[in-house]
């Protein structure tokens, strides 16, 4: 889950650049972007839930 | 750049190193007392570390001979000074458990690598710089005083070392609910909000100055936003807390302060004071609900609020910026998100993986011993505070 989550912040960076250089309207490009950082935040909350310890251990 | 901009700029860097002291000061003062001389020497060895691996590399990032040609100097100073405070930033996530060897060791990568190179692409003329000539989106990538390049990679590289620290020693129950371990000195965490706002002052205005074309003279604006930034962020932070909790809580009001300072290092060259108040006010509240959920729901043990009050401050006023910064040109908003996507998407990933790489050939977490003893003890051989044992069980040589 760990590394799923961190390959999808690079997806995510990856589809924001893709915008960034195929795409030509401002408006365009925002959808794009915000999808980017739509996938960028799935992959943070990948990450965070692999850190998350199973309840019943104690740290 | 006229002489007189030189010369105010050259003044504007001076207070700069404060921000650093005051960061290192929080991080002391939010962990515990028997790893306090601990945290701040490990702050003074990462900045030192990262200033002579800033040195080593900058002729990669600004040119030959960075700090002989006059008109490169200023730019290098400041990179050299921002690459230092960045190191700091993550001691706090990694407070009262990260060995000092390991501290160096990370502070030379970011120091050396990340900081200048991210810098670069916003400072130095490269491809976020350029958004707005290539691609038409608003002025480029905009970061007045470090917002990014400085404090979000600062709170990114936080939130890496805490996950592969992982928390504290008794942080949390086995239902994940996490034990107070308060601050051991919340005078030092209250005088140095005083210290950082001066350092901040000193950032972004030589930011201004140096990377937003703004004339020497007219850095006054950026000194009244700064501190409505701060202020409001502080003032929300205590309003939040004393409905929440019934009484204003001193360190989360401390680092909503850094927060506020943090967001206005994105815009304060671009905004109204009455905008940079409000974004200030949302830093403050994002930042102390934030301390609450990394620590409360994600379990991430972060001492000195890092997390929160440098990541997360910095990518909201970045946003900020983007939102209500008076910047005519359209694609800002766009602009703005472009340099946030790089920020989660490029230098989380990488600076994770470089703390989980160096974790795997030298150990970065502090031995179970060591952090029941302190690590001012276990590795330093005394303590900060000889006469007055507060901990006897813990505190003495085994």
């Amino acid at each position: 889950m760990r590394l799923a989550g961190l390959l999808l912040l690079a997806a995510g960076c990856a589809l924001v650049y893709s915008a960034v250089v195929l795409l030509h309207t401002v408006g365009e490009r925002a959808g794009f972007v915000l999808a980017g950082l739509g996938v960028e935040i799935g992959g943070l909350v990948l990450v965070f839930r692999s850190h998350l310890r199973p309840r019943g251990e104690k740290k | 750049m006229s002489e007189t901009a030189m010369a105010l700029t050259a003044v504007f860097l001076l207070p700069i190193p404060l921000a650093a002291a005051a960061v290192a000061l929080m991080n002391a003062g939010l962990g515990r007392s028997r790893s306090a001389s601990h945290a701040l020497l490990s702050s003074l060895c990462a900045f030192a570390i990262a200033a002579v691996a800033y040195a080593l590399t900058a002729p990669l990032f600004l040119g030959a001979h960075p700090f002989d040609d006059p008109a490169k100097v200023p730019a290098a100073c400041i990179g050299m000074l921002g690459a230092g405070l960045a190191a700091i930033i993550p001691l706090g996530a990694g407070a009262d458990r990260w060995r000092l060897g390991a501290t160096c060791v990370s502070a030379a990568i970011l120091g050396g690598i990340v900081n200048p190179l991210v810098a670069h692409w916003i400072w130095g003329g490269g491809w976020l710089a350029q958004l707005g000539l290539r691609y038409g989106l608003g002025r480029g990538y905009l970061d007045t005083g470090g917002a990014a390049s400085i404090h979000a990679v600062g709170g990114i590289a936080a939130l890496s070392i805490a996950w592969v620290l992982g928390p504290r020693r008794g942080r949390y129950s086995g239902d994940g609910m996490p034990a107070a371990i308060p601050g051991h000195n919340t005078v030092l965490v209250l005088f140095a909000c005083l210290l950082a706002l001066m350092g901040w002052f000193g950032l972004n205005a030589s930011g201004a100055i140096l990377f937003n074309g703004i004339p020497a003279g007219r850095v006054a604006p950026i000194f009244v936003n700064t501190m409505l930034s701060a202020s409001a962020a502080a003032l929300a932070s205590a309003a939040l807390t004393r409905v929440r909790f019934g009484r204003p809580d001193p360190s989360l009001c401390a680092n909503a302060w850094i927060g506020g300072l943090v967001a206005s290092s994105a815009g304060s060259a671009f905004m109204a004071p009455a905008v940079a108040a409000l974004a200030g006010g949302v830093a403050g509240a994002l930042v102390t609900l934030s301390v609450e959920w990394l620590d409360f729901h994600l379990e991430v043990d972060d001492p000195g609020g890092s997390i929160s009050a440098h990541a997360v401050g910095g990518l909201w006023g970045l946003l900020a910026l983007g939102l209500f910064g008076r910047v005519p040109d359209s694609g800002q908003s766009v602009a703005q998100l472009v340099g946030i996507a790089t920020l989660l998407g490029l230098v989380l990933p990488a600076s994770y993986a470089w703390n989980w790489l160096l974790d795997r050939f030298y150990r970065q977490r502090i031995s179970p011993e060591g952090e029941l003893q302190g690590l001012d003890l276990f590795e330093l051989g005394a303590g900060a505070y000889p006469e007055f044992v507060i901990h006897r069980e813990d505190f003495y040589q085994r």
